[in-house]
Parts: C-alpha cells; sequence; structure tokens
C-alpha cells in the first residue's frame, strides 16, 4: 500500500522490486494461506476469462484458428442485432423483476422462519430451499401451465368461468414473460437464502436483549436496528448472488417456453450466448455477449452494495 | 403453543401474539407453494405406468407401487460396468471436493478477512467479479487447459477447478468479516500458531457458514456427470449413467420418476443434518465480543 504514496518515477526498478519481495516476506504466512486457492483460481478461472475477453476481439469458429477482427463482434451486437436488443431488454426487465423481489423474499422468509422453534425451523428450511435441492423439479411448471387438456391451470379458470378458453401461457408471447418471472421468483430462494439463514443465525442474543433494554419496541424496529446491521456482510454476499443469477437466466426457460422462444418474447442474453456458442460456434460473438454481459453486472453491483452500505443507519 | 410461546418470549422480548400467528399463517401458506415439487417427486416415484400417462392426469398417486424402483434395479444390472462402481466414484469425487474445497477456501477467506497485506482487496473483488463471467464461454479455454496439464479423463479436471469455486470463498470471506479480532488475538497471544488460530478459533465460530457452503459444494458435485473432462466408461459417475438409463425415452418415464427421488433423497438429508446443526451452534452460542 505504501507504494502507492511513494512517486513511481524516481525509484529504480530493483529497489522496487526488492521492497515488493520484503513486503511479500514479511506478509509470508498470509501468502501461503492464500496460495493454495490463489494458484488453482488463477489457472482455472482467471486465464479462461481473459481468453474468452480475448476472443471476444476476434472471429472464432473453433474449427479454425481465432481471426482478429477489432470491435467488430460488439458493433454487429450493438448495431446490428435486432434479436439481441430484444434479449437485452427481456434481460433488464427480467432481472428488475426477479433481482429485487426475490432478494427481499429470500431475506423476509430467512427473518419469519428464523422466529420459529429450532426443530420446526430446520423442517420449514428444507421445505422453502426444496425448488432448488430438488433438481430438474420446475419442470412440474410444465404440466401447471401447459396450454393442452393436461394444464392445470387454465382447466381450473375455465372451471371459475374467469376465462373461456384455453390460453397458451407457454407459447403466446404476451403471458410466455409472465409464467417465467413466476417460476423463476419461485426457485429464488437458493444460495442467498441459506446464507440469511446462517447469518441470522450467527447473530450475538446479547444484542437483542440490550436493544430491548434501550427501547425498541417490535419486531420492525428490531429488525432493522439490529438483526440488518448485524449481517451486512451476508445482505452483501445475498445481493452478488441475486445479481448473478438474475441476469443470467436461461436454463429454466428452455424446458418452459422452448429456445428460441416465440418471436424471442423470453430471449435473454444468455440465450442468446448460448444460440451463438453452442448452435452456431461462432465464439467470438459468444465472447463478446459474455462481456457486455459482465460489464452490466458489474456495474449493477457497484450501484447495489453502494445503497446497501445505508442499511440500519 | 403455550409452551412455545413462552420460549419465544424468552428468547427474544419484542414479540407480539398477533405478530407470531400471522407469521406461522404466511409461512404454512408459502410453505404449501414451495414444497410442490417434492410432493410431486415422491408422489411421481410411487406411480405405475400406466398411472404417469393417465388422462386427465392426477398429482397424487393412487396405487402405488414399487414398481418403477424395480425396474430400475433390473437394469442397473444390465450396465457395462458393475453399477456399484459408477455410486462409488461419484462419492469419492463428492467427498474429496466437498472436504477439499472448504479447506481451501476457508484458509483463503480467514487471511483476506482478517490479515492485512498488499494487494488482499484487489484479490477479493477479483473473486466476487468471476461469479459474474458466463461459464458457457469459458468452456473452451478451460478444456485447453486440463488437455495442457493432461488431465483429461482424470478426476483432477473435475475435483481441482471446485477447490477455488469463487462462490465459497466469498461466503466465508463474508462470515470471517464477523469474528471479532479480539478472539483471535487472544489465542495468538496464548502462543497458538496461525493454523492453529484458524483451525481451532475461526472456524468453529462460522460453523453456520460453512455448513451451509458443504450444502453448495455437494449439490454441484453430486449432480455432476463429468461432461467433456471424463471418457472412461470405469470412471464415469452416477448422474452420467442414469443419463444413459433414461436415455430409453418414454418408456422409461416410471424408471426416471425413481432416479429423480433417488438422487434428491442423498443432498436432502444431508441438508437436513447440516441444518438441525447450525441450529444447535446457535443455541450455544453466537459471535460474540
Amino acid at each position: 500500500m505504501a507504494a502507492v504514496i511513494i512517486p513511481n518515477t524516481k525509484i529504480p526498478i530493483k529497489t522496487r522490486i526488492s521492497y515488493a519481495w520484503a513486503e511479500v516476506k514479511r506478509n509470508k504466512v498470509s501468502y501461503m494461506f492464500l496460495a493454495p486457492y490463489a494458484l488453482i483460481f488463477t489457472v482455472f478461472t482467471v486465464i479462461p476469462v481473459l481468453v474468452s475477453m480475448g476472443l471476444s476481439f476476434t472471429y472464432f469458429s473453433i474449427l479454425e484458428p481465432p481471426k482478429w477482427i477489432g470491435f467488430q463482434n460488439y458493433i454487429n451486437l450493438l448495431l446490428d442485432d435486432e434479436v439481441f436488443l430484444i434479449a437485452l431488454k427481456n434481460t433488464f426487465l427480467f432481472a428488475a423483476i426477479t433481482g429485487p423481489i426475490g432478494y427481499f423474499a429470500a431475506l423476509f422468509f430467512a427473518w419469519m422462519i428464523n422466529e420459529l422453534p429450532p426443530k420446526i425451523r430446520a423442517i420449514m428450511v428444507v421445505i422453502f430451499y426444496a425448488p432448488t435441492i430438488s433438481g430438474q423439479a420446475y419442470i412440474i411448471w410444465n404440466t401447471l401451465f401447459s396450454g393442452d387438456a393436461y394444464g392445470y391451470i387454465h382447466s381450473m379458470l375455465i372451471r371459475f368461468g374467469i376465462i373461456y378458453e384455453p390460453i397458451q401461457w407457454l407459447t403466446d408471447p404476451s403471458y410466455m414473460r409472465t409464467a417465467a418471472i413466476i417460476v423463476v421468483l419461485w426457485m429464488s430462494l437458493g444460495t442467498g437464502f441459506l446464507s440469511f439463514i446462517a447469518g441470522l443465525q450467527s447473530i450475538d442474543n446479547t444484542l437483542y436483549e440490550s436493544g430491548y433494554v434501550d427501547g425498541i419496541q417490535n419486531r420492525w424496529q428490531e429488525l432493522w436496528y439490529i438483526t440488518l446491521p448485524s449481517m451486512k456482510p451476508q445482505l452483501l454476499f445475498g445481493a452478488v448472488m441475486s445479481i448473478t443469477s438474475s441476469f443470467a437466466i436461461h436454463e429454466i426457460l428452455v424446458p418452459l417456453v422452448g429456445f428460441p422462444s416465440t418471436d424471442y418474447a423470453a430471449h435473454t442474453v444468455v440465450s442468446h450466448l448460448v444460440d451463438y456458442g453452442n448452435i452456431r460456434f461462432e465464439m467470438g460473438t459468444a465472447s463478446a455477449i459474455a462481456t457486455l454481459l459482465f460489464i452490466a453486472m458489474v456495474g449493477t453491483n457497484w450501484i447495489v452494495q453502494r445503497l446497501l452500505r445505508k442499511v440500519g443507519n | 403453543m403455550v409452551k412455545v410461546r413462552i420460549r419465544l418470549k424468552q428468547r427474544k422480548p419484542n414479540r407480539s401474539l398477533s405478530g407470531d400467528i400471522t407469521n406461522i399463517v404466511i409461512l404454512i401458506f408459502f410453505g404449501l407453494f414451495f414444497a410442490l415439487p417434492l410432493i410431486y417427486a415422491i408422489s411421481n416415484a410411487f406411480k405405475p405406468l400406466d398411472e404417469i400417462f393417465l388422462f386427465p392426469p392426477r398429482f397424487f398417486v393412487r396405487n402405488p407401487s414399487l414398481e418403477n424402483f424395480q425396474d430400475l434395479f433390473i437394469l442397473m444390472q444390465q450396465s457395462w460396468v458393475p453399477f456399484s462402481r459408477y455410486i462409488l466414484n461419484t462419492v469419492f469425487i463428492t467427498v474429496v471436493g466437498t472436504v477439499g474445497h472448504v479447506v481451501v477456501a476457508s484458509m483463503a477467506a480467514y487471511v483476506l478477512a482478517k490479515h492485512k497485506f498488499p494487494s488482499r482487496t484487489l484479490f477479493f473483488s477479483i473473486v466476487v467479479a468471476s461469479l459474474m463471467f458466463s461459464y458457457h464461454v469459458t468452456a473452451i479455454p478451460s478444456y485447453l487447459i486440463m488437455s495442457f496439464l493432461k488431465w483429461i479423463d482424470t478426476y483432477y479436471a473435475i475435483i481441482i477447478p471446485q477447490l477455488a469455486y469463487s462462490l465459497g470463498l466469498f461466503l466465508m470471506k463474508q462470515f470471517m468479516e464477523q469474528i471479532p479480532d479480539s478472539l483471535l488475538e487472544a489465542a495468538r497471544i496464548d502462543g497458538a500458531s496461525e493454523f492453529r488460530v484458524f483451525w481451532q478459533i475461526a472456524m468453529p465460530t462460522v460453523k453456520p457458514a460453512w455448513l451451509t457452503l458443504v450444502i453448495f459444494v455437494f449439490q454441484n458435485l453430486w449432480n455432476t456427470t463429468g461432461g467433456t473432462y471424463i471418457y472412461s466408461e470405469e470412471l464415469k459417475t452416477l448422474p452420467f449413467a442414469l443419463q444413459q438409463i433414461l436415455a430409453g425415452g418414454i418408456a422409461r418415464a416410471g424408471v426416471a420418476a425413481a432416479v429423480a427421488l433417488l438422487m434428491m433423497t442423498v443432498p436432502i438429508t444431508l441438508f437436513i443434518i447440516t441444518q438441525s446443526n447450525i441450529i444447535q451452534t446457535m443455541t450455544t452460542s453466537g459471535i460474540k465480543e
């Protein structure tokens, strides 16, 4: 850190290297703890990501070696590709709805479950986490939303006289996104939810007692002044998880609305990426899409982290 | 009910009876909604084949039978290598990978949260940012790295990258941050080595965190098919072998339901065990200054 203060130009490289080396030696233990993770992480995550970012400036069909084409992939995507713009719009729509709602639902349910007596609490956590842990169970939504005679939802609506003919929930562009959002929200109690549960368990109980003495009157005040500030690290973690999942919705959509969906009505950026990467084998374009999505997520994360710092103030 | 309320009242004073009741009603209502897949999976696995394709469809099983499970065991006996081999492979990958990841990621998280050294914030930001890059496009570079290391068709290709799963470090670091420095300092003054401070003070304090992490990693590895990296039949995993059985199509729909239920059972059992342990630590401790 001190190196930043000293102007770089005046110090010979040798001194700087020996300074850095002395710093490494002083923190030997820290680096040894970090080394196994750092090594594996660099080789299997950082390098592949950097290579992909590099590939986004090339034409790469997997069969021939990549050809450098500069910003052409980005230009094509943003100016020439109507489907990409639809995908972008859908992704922001999905992220803006499922991200915040999913996040607050996870927090809310975790908090409510935490009020229960221990044994019931463990059972409730399992039930609420069920959609995530039971693999491809979301396929049952296909049956519920099905547009043919098997569909539960429209058969019920017809029986109650709300609608008079079957609705193609999953193929009609005007209903498709809503159906998809419902299923995504239903599955949103995942990683963030469990980290909230664990975070709530780690809060020191004496804080609540002293809060009571200090005049906190109900569970809402307690939530805002004690619980949330005590679990800020988990709130940040949950926010990042919400961003990464809500911007990258794709796998759920494939069995539900098909791939590609009618009129691309539920086509997302990741759908577009998979289309280019795994179907057309244009890895250059796919990498450019991944890089754009990455920038969007990092930007959103930056804003959200700033908002979360204000919790409990 | 009265007993429950007294206990709640002892633990947390700011509670009204009406609030508690509303809470329970809401949880039961949404609980039913979220429990849907579990109920459906269990009910489906016991449906005989004719009932799976019944019209109009039924949510619950009418004549439960073990037919699907029997069919599955017959199919298992016909596999190329003994079926127990697939089970053993998956158990091996899952156990080694989960334990390895929790140790490697927690060690890194510990120093990132509790030591001050140059470039630690930068490193942590890179780890968090890496969660936001689509894994779809890194598949090819990853494959090239594996083949350069000559790790194709070995378990290294599956287990080693999992050890540095970004999510684990992020989660552990967030919890480690909350450990009071005074607690660690006290142990250091008593002459404990840094590794002992980490292993005997830090790790027990953040037990809820790594019990949660175990679930995430276990789920990942338990469902891994080996994908593009494993080619030898005797190294293939359980999910892969089961996929092969299900490739029989519509005639195997009953078996598929049995498979889905069996594959779910192990992570759910582990989940229940870890969750009840998290709750035990809660009643005894909590992070105290």
